[in-house]
């Protein structure tokens, strides 16, 4: 067995996430660390660490796929630059439809009190009062819980159908802190001037 | 002299998650840049670990080249 690290439970904080925006609402503003943290470390580290072993969701999967996943190799197309990148638009273009809807309530709109699964089916589920923040700011966490919900459905059936971790396939962080290093290293090539081990390669 | 004949074969469509680096026993892998896994030849004894985890599916486990 090899020696487990601190950051080997990071899947506890995933799952206590989840539990404790079913209780709270204003939980999931805790969401914002799981999208800036790996940002931040691909633009500054200029690598995927962050996938590579500090990901809570990577190794929730994991732990469940052990069990569950049928462990087949996904289909081609999952892996493909167009689905992965098309992904990636289409989850930007829902961010800021939900960034929109904030801005909405923000100006005076009513709160929608709801979580949508799917960006179509409301959850059933009657969130606790939260009348003591902002609205806007209720209305954000709505919207950042709906997101994460949603990918972990998404990330859930992929673990079950193909292997453990397929989510990560297409996962938009994924492909985003993919693409800041790639454009990153790019760079350095031109700096430096040694194309020769360009990391595309081999 | 080697008595490990096969050596896994990272694909270009990588997304570099590290599945494969996580489970390899010989820490054979590494993601170069955050870009792509590379398999240092040195180490890796060709048991395909890493290519039944990938979740991309891109690795392959191939005959070694002879070396001369
Ligand atoms: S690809 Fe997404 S889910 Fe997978 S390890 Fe990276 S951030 Fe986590
Ligand atoms: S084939 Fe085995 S030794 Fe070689 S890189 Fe994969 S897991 Fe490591
Ligand atoms: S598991 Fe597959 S996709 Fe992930 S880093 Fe290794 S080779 Fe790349």
């Amino acid at each position: 067995m090899k020696q487990k690290h601190w950051y080997d439970y990071l899947w506890i904080g995933e799952l206590a996430y989840l539990v404790l925006g079913l209780f709270n609402i204003l939980f999931a503003w805790l969401g914002m660390l799981f999208f800036t943290i790996p940002l931040l470390v691909a633009l500054f580290g200029g690598s995927k660490a962050y996938c590579n072993r500090y990901c809570g969701r990577g190794q929730l999967l994991n732990l469940l796929g052990k069990k569950l996943s049928r462990n087949q190799p996904p289909p081609r197309f999952l892996r493909s630059r167009w689905f992965r990148y098309g992904f990636l638009t289409f989850f930007m273009v829902m961010f800021g439809r939900m960034l929109y809807q904030t801005y909405q309530v923000f100006a005076g709109m009513p709160l929608r009190q709801a979580v949508t699964l799917l960006w179509v089916f409301r959850l059933p589920w009657q969130w606790p009062d939260v009348s003591m923040a902002s609205p806007w700011a209720a209305q954000y966490a709505y919207g950042v819980f709906s997101i994460m919900l949603t990918s972990t459905l998404l990330g859930f059936v992929t673990m079950l159908l193909f292997r453990p971790r397929s989510w990560c396939v297409y996962c938009p962080m994924g492909t985003m802190t993919q693409g800041i290093c790639q454009l990153k290293h790019r760079k350095e090539d031109l700096v430096h001037g040694d194309g020769a081990e360009s990391p595309a390669d081999r | 002299m080697r008595p490990n004949l096969k050596l896994a074969r990272i694909g270009r469509e990588c997304v570099a998650c590290g599945c494969c680096a996580s489970v390899c026993p010989r820490q054979a892998i590494r993601i170069a840049g955050g870009v792509i896994a590379r398999v240092d030849p040195a180490l890796c004894v060709g048991c395909g670990k890493c290519a039944a985890v990938c979740p991309a599916a891109v690795i392959t486990i191939e005959a070694r080249e002879v070396q001369a």
